[in-house]
């Protein structure tokens, strides 16, 4: 487990350093000035660009500036925002409801998820799995936006059961409705890996042998098939985190939500490049480091992975 | 080969075995010699036109090309030409859809929007099936140290995901239009098709034939455009078709944060993204645009599930 851990760790750091300078490289090697480019359509103001190229150091060499970044980052310093407080705390202030909405979200998607997958998987090619099937994929078609302005309308302002819009501190039932919506893409993904997983489970050896030796079947169905089909689905969700700050970005939009999400995406329409920047990096690394977390949870959980 | 020596008939045993003329396995037996044999695409083709699903995708998608290619077969009305006197007014003679808040036509602005989503869709899945496969099949196919370099390479794309580095590159870009925007989800993008190219190479690298296609002194180079390529194909086609999918769908959001497509072009997203200010009073403005948008993505990702199963054996889901 040691050994697992530690070359997991060293595969990490290549992959995180080559990350972080992409972006980097992305942002400021770029042909143009991309202090000029930072402010968008906007005009240049002098002032603040001045204080851009100082704080990204665009006098000194590419990999030097490169470094300050990095040494920035590590010691949690990302500049400041035009309004003039630092970006970290913004993102301290946003990040809890984040958090929330995010739980919101996996746990819509993981408990319908899984409950419809393992259902469909249980009578593979019935009428439950065919028509479940076609109505996973029809929630994978439609973009998270769409979703959330039809949802927005619909329950907030048509039927009123919810408020439209989030204000600042949300509680979970507030953020029920925009949970749902961030969590209806991954659902869909959640579902058709299950019900793989399980159909493929069904005429798996061990299950056998646990049906001869009379076993129960509800027995069988939840310990023995459940429980292995639902290893590829936690990887699953790790992988998806990536999907799901994507999403936010547009879901906390839309709802108003007071989260990480609705800071780049105000920034992004207030024509905040190094905010944009500097969030979306850090959510990047927030991601990096999620996935190293779900692939030593992965080894927890499958032993064969461990001695691989 | 030689005949094979007639096993003696011992007393008794004769009348187990019926002539083959009286079973009816002949029928299942008798294969035509003549026939040209069933290639890896033939028995695709021959399992995918029996798929509804199949039918369904490709007749859309097959409307949604004609449509962006010749939008004015479908309305005639100029999907810039705005009349604010007419603003978010209803159906109409000859405007069947009703009028934006800008006044122009939401029918014709449907239609006209098809050819930015269907456009960066497609130049960013070719460039992404050219990247990730060339990439892809060096790397499954000579291994070593060039596998090493190229995996790692291809694992710094993987780890930015989709929609964050493409908000990143397209609050850079000072030129935005369906080129850079579909470059920028293409630099993204590249590793997926690179991953499943390699691991499709390498397993068509086993087969007998191209070992044979090497003994007899095929160069590395033209064993592996020959032989290796067409036969690795299935999976990368399957996943640029479901990609398609995916990067209109991430186009329409970065139009609709307004750092995709520059407003001057028509485009789902963004005419999504300017009908949300009035979604409480007039919502069938922004209702349009958004089946538009998700029966297209819709119907690739269909496409390409009906292909999975044709051409990925392993990944048939029966």
């Amino acid at each position: 487990m040691a050994w697992y851990v530690g070359r997991r760790l060293l595969q990490m750091v290549p992959v995180f350093f080559g990350a972080t300078l992409l972006i980097y490289a992305l942002v400021f090697l770029l042909p143009g000035d991309p202090v000029a480019a930072l402010f968008g359509d906007r005009g240049v103001n002098e002032a603040t660009a001045a204080r851009l190229r100082e704080q990204y150091n665009l006098d000194e060499p590419f990999l030097v500036q490169y470094l300050l970044f990095i040494k920035g980052a590590l010691s949690l310093d990302f500049g400041q925002s035009f309004t003039g407080r630092p970006v970290i705390d913004l993102i301290a202030d946003a990040f809890p409801v984040t958090v929330k909405l995010a739980l919101v979200a996996l746990a819509v998607e993981a408990v319908f998820g899984i409950v419809f997958g393992f259902l469909a998987g249980l009578r593979r090619g019935g009428w439950f799995d065919s028509t479940v099937l076609v109505l996973s994929l029809v929630v994978i078609g439609i973009p998270v936006f769409v979703l959330g302005f039809v949802a927005q309308f619909l329950f907030g302002v048509k039927w009123g059961v919810v408020n439209p819009t989030v204000g600042s501190d949300p509680g979970l039932t507030d953020l029920l409705l925009p949970g749902v919506v961030l969590g209806a893409l991954s659902f869909a993904y959640v579902l058709r890996l299950t019900r793989n997983s399980v159909a493929e489970g069904l005429s798996a050896d061990h299950v056998r042998t646990a049906t001869a030796k009379g076993l129960s079947r509800p027995r069988v169905m939840t310990v023995h098939v459940l429980r292995n089909s639902l290893i590829p689905v936690v990887t699953f969700l790790g992988t998806d985190l990536g999907a799901l700050m994507g999403g936010a970005i547009v879901t906390e939009g839309i709802f108003n939500v007071p989260g990480v999400g609705n800071l780049v995406y105000q920034s992004v329409i207030r024509g905040e490049g190094p905010t944009v920047v500097s969030v979306v990096t850090i959510l990047v690394m927030v991601y990096l480091l999620a996935n190293l977390a779900v692939d030593l949870l992965y080894a927890v959980l499958d032993p064969r992975i461990r001695y691989a | 080969m030689p005949d094979r020596p007639t096993a003696a008939v011992r007393p008794g045993q004769e009348h187990h075995v019926a002539p083959l003329e009286e079973t009816p396995l002949a029928a299942v037996d008798a294969v035509d010699e003549q026939a040209p044999p069933t290639s890896l695409w033939a028995d695709a083709w021959r399992r995918l036109r029996r798929r509804p699903l199949f039918l369904v995708s490709s007749l859309i998608i097959l409307l949604l090309l004609v449509v962006s290619l010749f939008p004015s077969l479908f309305t005639s009305v100029d999907p810039r030409f705005a009349d604010l006197t007419r603003s978010l007014q209803g159906p109409a003679e000859g405007h069947p859809l009703g009028f934006t808040q800008q006044g122009t036509d939401v029918y014709s602005r449907l239609v006209h929007g098809a050819r930015a989503s269907v456009s960066v869709g497609v130049i960013a899945t070719a460039l992404v099936v050219v990247i990730g496969g060339v990439v892809g099949a060096l790397a499954g196919f000579f291994g070593g140290w060039l596998d090493a370099v190229l995996s790692r390479f291809a694992d710094i794309f993987f780890a930015v995901p989709l929609l964050l580095g493409g908000i990143i590159l397209m609050q850079m870009l000072d030129t935005r239009n369906s080129f850079t925007v579909a470059l920028t989800l293409a630099v993204f993008g590249w590793p997926q098709v690179a991953r499943i190219m390699r691991g499709s190479v390498l397993q068509v690298r086993s087969n007998e034939y191209v070992t044979a296609a090497t003994s007899l002194g095929l160069g590395k180079l033209k064993v592996l455009l020959r032989h290796v390529v067409p036969n690795a194909l299935g999976p990368v086609i399957v996943v640029a078709t479901i990609s398609l999918g995916t990067f209109i769908a991430a186009e329409a959001t970065l139009s609709f944060l307004n750092i995709g497509l520059p407003p001057s072009t028509v485009s789902w997203g963004g005419d999504i993204s300017r009908a949300q200010t009035t979604l409480r009073t007039d919502p069938w403005v922004l209702l349009w645009p958004s089946i538009g948008l998700s029966v297209t993505v819709l119907s690739f990702l269909m496409l390409g599930d009906a292909l999975r199963d044709a051409l990925d054996p392993k990944g048939r889901t029966r």
